[in-house]
């Protein structure tokens, strides 16, 4: 033992002794002898001596990762130097909850997904109930003039709600980028915002410069968004260098925001109070093209490809990113114990009215879609949409004293 | 959370201007030492580990600080972060210890026999004693930088040494990932245990990552000397028992830490030090002794009497509440420690405490029968 040992220490030592002479001096002996500091660990200490304990964990990628896996994929980087240890950190520094599977790693950059894929297939395939990204495509589809039905009773319906997110190809991701690339995006998606005429002109607020006043106005528009306290997000390191290059556009009519630099480039956002979903809808799919039109004038351009449609942070935003929801009251359904049921034959989800990880207050539900991969926006809106027309539905058949019915589960991804 | 050379390259592609951080917020001392020459000269530069300019500095660009405590605001991530960088880290190191300068010389003294007094402190007022100090083993990184495989190889190193040890020093290893819930309760009720870093301080060094794996509690079966494994640094060496016995406490202290170095030292794996910076540790405040030995005392009437911070200062002593850094005092009590770490010995540095919490409870009981110390206030020392 103290052999092997001795071994792996003068290896350590003979860098040292080069460090003593000065790093330019290390940095030429290093590429003599073709030797980089990550080479030198994979040296030192093989896969297994790494191989994250991930015994009382919960999340997708602890179910994913063998020791074979990241074996393979340890010593890997992508074309801007971003490792597999670095996507799954988030998830070894967060076990997870019994009830709540997580999704455990994130992207760097668009590399990532290609790269590890190894082990970010099957941690996409486990998220989005079955999308194998080796064999599937994914399709986009932002003509909202397709929708049906598209508003909802307002005495149950108090506001709606579409967001999605956007990354600029070229800049690494949250999770990775430098001070200057963030900044970067910021640039490039502020100067295409500032190109938004009519219904969609607004202006840009910087987290940083933002004044007390301005920061207080945000706040009560619920607007504002908050240096991200969540674990899950800062093991991952997207809240580095807060608030830099950090912050808020909307427009003049406050129905269209977007964020930069929060937990994506981009998070767009078209809410409005009221049930009209059918408008926030067209307003989003309006906004977006112009956007990724005005940035297309500078010769940039979103991440998307057609495996795994728009590529975003966090493996559960792929495809189309897109979170489609209304707060709603549904005082008597919401308190029969067929209402998990019927949410998750209807793909729906219910969040607490503060968003992800909150509680409901009283009546009022945050109510979504599930998927966000394999399905267009199209899609997704118009489940979402003949979805919370069936739960008022219900909740107005409770309150006649009539019965209701679990319906079919939607059906999963086109064959 | 640490990138290594790895990514650094890559940042190279953009200019210094874009990748400076905008400081103009901060108040710590990193804020307040780098420029964009400084950073221009050394962001190419990496330790033979990987470890690079933008890790060091991350902590303190995440944490702006507060107007009225001065944080360091920078870790290293191996040993030779402190020469590789030290264009950046030397005048850190002067700030904050008090103008050292880089051909100083730093003073290592562990022989007990030379600190004199210190078994007298009176137990009505000094409610308990401890002395703690950090060590790094040379030839692995420091925790905001080290894989999970130097880790445990840390962790496994520190057992096997602390297994070995016999007498008053023979103990036990509780790994925090195994321990059952008894002992937990048990070691929270001996307030031994440590938990994983919330203070963003730490995390946003990268010091918690894959928490609790590596990570352990040892203690002696008298519990009377203590080792945290892959805390904030490789070893934190804990010495402590209730009461005034700062001697015996600073004597079992000495004598354990030297055991440890030595069974190190035979296995070719000596402690991170040399003859400027003395101990090499995570956080620069630590350099030198790394030593905070300080006491629990009861001061209610000296501590609220106007000149009470101005004699700490002149006796070179430090309170922080009883819960330990960033706490408040609670019942008049405060722990009351030693502020310096580089350029004295760990003799002198004790010493200063010895004395200094003689002279405040002798004041103190002055104060309770009504009459002033303004005659006893000390020099600076």
């Amino acid at each position: 033992m103290a052999n092997s040992f001795t071994r792996v220490m003068s290896g350590r030592n003979t860098a040292v002794v080069l460090a003593s002479i000065g790093a330019s001096t290390l940095a030429s002996g290093y590429l003599l002898s073709d030797s980089t500091a990550a080479a030198d660990r994979k040296r030192l200490y093989p896969p297994s001596a790494d191989f994250p304990d991930l015994r009382k964990h919960n999340n997708c990628m602890a179910a994913a990762l063998t020791p074979k896996i990241y074996a393979r994929l340890r010593d890997q980087t992508t074309p801007s130097n971003w490792t597999v240890d670095q996507c799954i950190q988030t998830g070894v520094d967060n076990p997870g909850h019994p009830f709540i599977k997580t999704v455990g790693m994130v992207a760097g950059d668009e590399e990532s997904y290609e790269v590890f894929a190894e082990l970010f297939d099957p941690v996409i395939k486990d998220r989005h109930n079955g999308y194998d990204p080796r064999t599937m495509k994914h399709p986009t589809d932002l003509d909202a003039s397709k929708i049906t039905s598209g508003m909802f009773d307002e005495r149950y319906v108090l506001s709606s709600r579409v967001r999605t997110g956007r990354s600029i190809r070229g800049l690494s991701l949250p999770p990775a980028c430098t001070r200057s690339e963030r900044r970067e995006v910021e640039r490039v998606v502020v100067t295409a915002l500032s190109g938004l005429k009519g219904d969609l002109a607004g202006r840009y607020y910087s987290l940083g410069d933002m004044s007390d006043r301005e920061q207080q106005q945000l706040i009560d528009e619920h607007f504002l968004f908050d240096k991200p306290v969540s674990p899950l997000l800062t093991s991952a390191g997207m809240a580095r260098d807060w608030p830099d290059a950090r912050g808020i556009w909307h427009n003049n009519e406050k129905n269209f925001l977007i964020w930069i630099n929060e937990e994506d480039h981009t998070r767009i956002i078209s809410m409005e109070k009221g049930g009209n979903m059918k408008r926030v809808f067209e307003r989003f799919c309006r906004g977006l093209k112009q956007v990724e039109q005005l940035i297309q004038e500078r010769g940039w351009e979103f991440m998307w490809n057609e495996r795994l449609g728009y590529i975003l942070t966090c493996p559960s935003n792929l495809g189309t990113g897109l979170r489609a929801g209304v707060h709603i009251r549904l005082p008597i359904l919401s308190r029969d114990p067929r209402f998990k049921k019927i949410l998750d034959n209807l793909r729906l989800q219910k969040r607490g009215t503060g968003g992800v990880d909150t509680a409901a207050t009283g009546d009022t539900f945050d109510i979504s879609n599930l998927d966000r991969l394999g399905k267009s926006e199209v899609e997704l809106v118009q489940l979402l949409i003949d979805g919370i027309n069936y739960l008022i539905e219900c909740e107005k058949r409770l309150e006649r004293g009539q019965d209701i019915k679990i319906p079919s589960p939607v059906a999963q991804f086109r064959k | 959370m640490p990138f290594g050379n790895t990514h650094n390259n890559f940042k190279l592609n953009y200019k210094v201007e874009e990748e400076f951080p905008d400081l103009s917020k901060h108040n710590n001392h990193m804020a307040k030492v780098l420029t964009k020459d400084i950073y221009a000269k050394l962001r190419d530069k990496q330790t033979p580990s990987g470890y690079t300019l933008d890790d060091v500095i991350q902590t303190g660009v995440d944490n702006p600080g507060h107007p009225f405590i001065m944080t360091v605001g920078c870790v290293a991530g191996d040993e030779e972060s402190y020469e590789v960088f030290k264009d950046l880290l030397d005048p850190i190191i002067s700030d904050r210890h008090g103008g050292y300068k880089p051909t100083d010389k730093h003073k290592t003294d562990l022989n007990f026999e030379n600190l004199k007094g210190g078994d007298d402190l009176d137990p009505n007022y000094v409610l308990s004693s401890r002395v703690r100090t950090g060590r790094s083993i040379k030839g692995l990184t420091l925790p905001p930088h080290n894989s999970r495989g130097e880790r445990r190889l840390i962790e496994k190193l520190s057992v096997e040494a602390l297994t070995s040890l016999d007498g008053e020093f023979k103990g036990k290893y509780y790994p925090l990932k195994s321990m059952t819930d008894a002992e937990q309760e048990q070691l929270i009720s001996d307030h031994f245990l440590f938990d994983k870093p919330v203070s963003p301080l730490l995390t946003c060094a990268g010091m918690a990552r894959d928490w609790p794996d590596g990570r352990g509690i040892w203690h002696n079966d008298n519990k009377t000397f203590l080792v945290w494994v892959n805390e904030e640094d490789h070893l934190r060496v804990i010495s402590m028992q209730q009461g005034g016995n700062m001697r015996e406490v600073f004597k079992r202290f000495c004598t354990g830490l030297l055991k440890i170095e030595e069974i190190f030292k035979k296995h070719n794996h000596g402690f991170m030090w040399n003859e400027h910076l003395g101990y090499i540790l995570t956080c620069p405040s630590n350099l030198g002794t790394g030593l905070r030995g300080g006491v629990h005392v009861k001061l209610p009437k000296l501590s609220t009497h106007a000149k009470f911070e101005e004699i700490l200062t002149r006796l070179r002593l430090q309170k922080r509440g009883t819960g330990g850094v960033d706490t408040a005092s609670v019942g008049g009590v405060f722990d009351i420690s030693n502020a310096d770490r580089l350029g004295s010995s760990e003799v002198e540095q004790v010493q200063l405490v010895v004395d200094g919490v003689k002279l405040m409870v002798e004041m103190e009981k002055k104060l309770e029968k009504g009459e002033a110390i303004d005659s006893m206030i000390p020099a600076q020392k």
